[in-house]
């Protein structure tokens, strides 16, 4: 078929509910070119991809609009198992491989060369006898082709993590029919040198003529690997162009470019920060699952706004987590200079650190419980407060006058102090949240992900009670946010973390490249640093 | 083997160690001949081994201990009590139990998968709790149904009432006591001369093929001359032999039956659906991401087992030395004694193999004679025995339990902490 697009999807809209998350994308691929797409978290890549590969999510939630054209053909994609058989492959990110079978048997899993025998003729192909010199040449030859010299007899769970990508875009090109492959971040688990020759093997795949969509955030990779790059921008196409036309600046500004318009309006400070050190953080790694920091160092300055930023799954949140005692943590930090013992919560609490979490509704709240409960449930627990003093009993008038004057604080729309949280939208959760680290009276305070899920008037009401903290009560704020535009319109500094590291600290006014150079993981020469 | 390896090793099978030291110092004190032992262990081995080995199968599928084969227990003996209905004697009679056995217990076995599929990662105290609630069906239909709504002949109900008698007898005029141990006897010398031969002339034959190395070969062939070796000695075949209490004597198609099945459970795991369930016991995401039917090869391997472990209790009731079955407590304990046993050969939740399943009964059941004995000549008190037969069963389960899950999260951790790349830190 002399089609110029092995896959086209035209215009595709994908709605969950009112809310479209990808308007109107269009994304040509041609056989044997390499095509990167490119976005931030919450651009719509993978639900792109997930219309690409039938997920069950997409059918489940109403289907999609718009036509996919697969070959020459147009074609509905029922599930994963029909793109496969269509000749769709995907190398995941994370590794679809069993450790406990040998490459080969991972590699040519559920697509076993059998002999049939006189059982297996009477009770169907199960029974069949597995036929393994054949698959293990059938597996050598899939490594040979990626350029491995492992043995195809190995296990997987000895091999060093590094070489697992491989054996997954072994068992894709074992694949007969294989016409399109789509790499999910391939890199990102990959040394420096294995990253490299990753790109080698994908641009050898695609001289063969398969096409390849290669999604990633490492700038400097599509600049290598890519002949075409799409940038899809909040559920929208940005753009569609062939590498010579751009440089790594201009994608970067393209990935992130909002313009100027700022969340809320915050006024000036009038005093300069101090140099006087709240928090210093020397090579800190946090084993959170998904969101590993790993060597972080950063210092904040007492009385600032601190931002972090990053995309997700790049360990911006494993940081306040790992010095909270959330997560198992290993690394040196001080508070207001004196040494903070790690991996306890209530250690980290007493030195008076307080934590709003990202996991609203499992680490942050008591859902069942009351707001006034929720309000100084750890403010009791930890500096004893709300306590009257004979027999330690719980003071519940106390605990009602402070929860009645939070509720007009932080405006909490609610009927009364005694109505469980778990009945309040998600703005009003947040703002029990905040609530209730306040009540710990904290000289430092972590916010995670505080706008996540909550509508934009519940957003700004958060953001500006953090600036008010700030700048009535001298608080020090360290800001987590996946959403650059909300650090950059209260944050003194900003620091952007890419796998692990913090990549770069820059000002809320550098501009659109610097942060999302920085995003992908490359500082700017003459970028600011603090 | 260096120092680590032995270590690991030991820790690994420390279960089996234990009873390994247990069982010998059990046999010296209670001062049981030993002639009487053997004899007593290798009746009890052809008695529980196919039904212990009917476990291997879901363990491997990743469900973990199989305790609901209490329900295939209780299919088989549906077939048992209609067998002796119909007046069906001997071989066929047992052919019949078995025939009846195999629909009713892949019918049960569906059930069971389809529930445990329901519970995922809760395989193991699911099976049991479901074993306990197939007890009170069982119940009403052994009490109420029998006898009123399927008409029963009056030999086999209480008389005077609905319901299937107490105890009911398989020797004598039924004629299923012993139909298969009692087809050939093989003295246990011959066997295991035989046995010896087969293994060391696999292990040339093996070699000749060119599968297995040099060193494997000579290894396999030295065990086996010295197995054949150690009986030749006169003090030892005296044990056996007869010449001193009792011949020991194997009934030959049984043994024929567990050998067929161990050849079943590792022929099976050269097939696709073999593949499969290590595919699925391994990962089920990755193995429902290569498009393999999860929720389903779960169910034919409890299917599978289910089945197996009914043929079990058929081979088990029939066997010298139990003659009658209690109708309505029988079953009762066939999942825990058997789970028991496998996880006593160094098995685990995830793990299990022909072996494991053999000598896991064999150890298990040197405790369960040797117990009372030992008692009596420790405390002076025999019921101490019974105590401690109870407490070993559920203490090896518990042990393997909590085994499971300390590995579990080590592994998880060590994995997270690979993956947080820290090895690559240096200092």
């Amino acid at each position: 078929m002399a089609s110029e697009f092995v896959l086209e999807m035209n215009h595709i809209t994908k709605r969950y509910g009112s809310n479209a998350v990808l308007r109107d994308v269009t994304l040509r691929v041609r056989p044997g070119e390499i095509h990167a797409l490119l976005g931030e978290n919450g651009a719509g890549k993978s639900t792109l991809m997930n219309v690409l590969f039938g997920m069950p999510v997409i059918h489940a939630t109403g289907g999609f609009e718009g036509q996919v054209v697969f070959d020459g053909q147009p074609v509905s994609i029922a599930s994963p198992m029909d793109a496969m058989e269509k000749g769709i492959g995907m190398v995941h990110q994370e590794f679809m491989l069993i450790p406990g079978f040998s490459v080969t048997d991972n590699i040519k899993l559920n697509r076993e060369i059998a002999r049939p025998w006189a059982f297996s003729r009477l009770l169907g192909r199960e029974m069949e006898f597995l036929d393994r010199p054949a698959m293990s040449s059938d597996a050598r030859r899939a490594l040979d082709a990626v350029g491995m010299n492992i043995e195809e007899y190995a296990l997987v769970s000895g091999l060093p993590v590094g070489h697992m990508q491989f054996i997954e875009i072994a068992r894709e090109i074992d694949k007969s029919g294989m016409k399109l492959l789509v790499f999910d971040e391939p890199t990102a688990v990959l040394t420096e040198s294995e990253a490299q020759q990753l790109l080698n093997v994908m641009k050898q795949i695609a001289a063969r003529g398969i096409a390849i969509i290669f999604i990633t955030h490492r700038l400097e990779e599509v600049m290598d690997a890519a002949d075409t790059i799409t940038i899809l921008r909040d559920g929208a196409l940005v753009d569609t162009l062939p590498k010579a036309d751009t440089t790594p600046e201009k994608l970067a500004a393209m990935m992130i470019g909002r313009g100027d318009e700022s969340v809320i309006q915050v006024e000036k400070r009038e005093n300069k920060i101090g140099d006087n050190i709240a928090m210093s953080i020397r090579n800190l790694w946090v084993n959170m699952p998904g969101e590993y920091a790993k060597g972080v160092d950063m210092d904040v300055r007492e009385g600032e706004i601190f931002g972090i930023g990053g995309l997700a799954g790049q360990g911006k949140i494993g940081i306040p987590n790992g010095v909270m005692g959330l997560y198992e943590a290993v690394g040196e930090v001080t508070l207001f200079g004196r040494k903070l013992a790690l991996g306890s919560a209530r250690a980290a609490l007493k030195a008076g650190l307080a934590m709003v979490s990202e996991d609203r509704r499992g680490v942050g709240l008591l859902l069942d419980q009351s707001i006034e409960d929720n309000i100084a449930f750890t403010a009791m627990q930890v500096n004893g407060d709300f306590m009257k003093n004979f027999l330690r009993q719980k003071d519940s008038r106390a605990i009602n006058r402070y929860a009645k004057q939070m509720i007009k604080e932080l405006d909490i729309r609610c009927t009364s102090p005694a109505q469980s949280v778990g009945t309040l939208s998600g703005g009003n959760q947040q703002k029990v949240c905040v609530a209730r680290a306040l009540a710990l009276k904290p000289r430092f305070l972590f916010v995670s992900e505080p706008t996540r899920g909550i509508d934009i008037g519940a957003k700004q009401l958060v953001l500006e009670t953090l600036v008010r903290l700030n700048r009535e009560e001298n608080m020090t704020i360290v800001m987590v946010s996946s959403e650059l535009q909300e650090l950059r319109s209260i944050c003194d500094r900003i620091a952007i973390v890419a796998e692990g590291k913090i990549v770069d600290i820059l000002g809320a006014d550098a501009s659109d490249v610097a942060f999302g150079m920085a995003m992908s993981g490359a500082k700017m020469k003459d970028g600011e640093s603090a | 083997m260096n120092k680590s390896k032995v270590f690991s090793h030991i820790g690994k099978y420390a279960v089996t160690y234990l009873f390994i030291a247990l069982s010998v110092f059990f046999i010296i004190v209670s001062g049981l001949d030993i002639n009487y032992v053997a004899s007593q262990l290798l009746l009890r081995l052809n008695r529980n081994a196919f039904i212990v080995l009917a476990l291997i199968i879901p363990i491997v599928a990743g469900m973990g201990i199989n305790f609901a084969i209490t329900i295939g227990a209780m299919a088989a003996q549906i077939g048992l009590l209609l067998t002796i209905n119909w007046g069906v004697t001997g071989v066929p009679g047992i052919l019949l139990a078995a025939a009846v056995t195999l629909p009713l217990g892949a019918f049960f076995g569906f059930l069971i998968g389809k529930l445990l599929n329901k519970m995922k990662g809760q395989e193991t105290i699911g099976s049991l709790i479901l074993g306990y609630f197939a007890n009170g069906a069982y119940q009403l239909l052994f009490l109420f149904i029998f006898g009123t709504i399927i008409p029963l002949n009056s030999n086999v109900t209480i008389v005077g009432a609905s319901g299937v008698q107490n105890t009911l007898n398989l020797t004598g005029s039924v004629g299923l006591y012993t139909a298969i141990d009692g087809i050939a006897h093989i003295s246990f010398l011959t066997a295991l001369y035989i046995v010896s031969g087969v293994l060391a002339l696999a292990a040339v034959i093996q070699f000749v093929r060119k599968k297995i190395s040099a060193k494997r070969m000579a290894a396999t062939v030295a065990l086996a001359a010295l197995i054949a070796g150690v009986f030749s000695i006169p003090g030892v075949a005296a044990v056996v032999n007869g010449q001193h209490g009792r011949e020991v004597r194997l009934p030959l198609v049984t043994w024929l039956l567990i050998l067929a099945l161990c050849l079943f459970n590792s022929t099976l795991m050269r097939t696709r659906l073999g593949q499969k369930f290590r595919a699925v016991g391994q990962s089920q995401t990755v193995a429902n991401a290569s498009g393999i039917n999860v929720d389903r090869t779960r169910v034919i391997a409890i299917m599978i087992s289910t089945v197996l472990a009914g043929w079990g209790q058929i081979v088990f009731m029939q066997s010298e030395g139990i003659g009658t079955f209690q109708t309505y407590a029988a079953h009762e304990q066939v999942g825990l004694y058997a789970g028991a046993a496998i996880l006593v050969g160094g098995a685990s939740i995830d793990r299990a193999t022909n072996l494991q399943a053999l000598v896991g009964t064999f150890l298990f059941h040197s405790l369960f004679i040797t117990a009372q004995s030992a008692a009596s000549a420790l405390f002076g008190d025999s019921a101490v025995g019974e105590y401690f037969r109870a407490f070993l069963s559920y203490g090896v389960i518990a042990v393997a339990l909590i085994m499971y899950a300390w590995r579990g999260t080590r592994q998880k951790k060590e994995g997270q902490m690979n993956l947080a790349g820290r090895d690559a830190r240096g200092g």
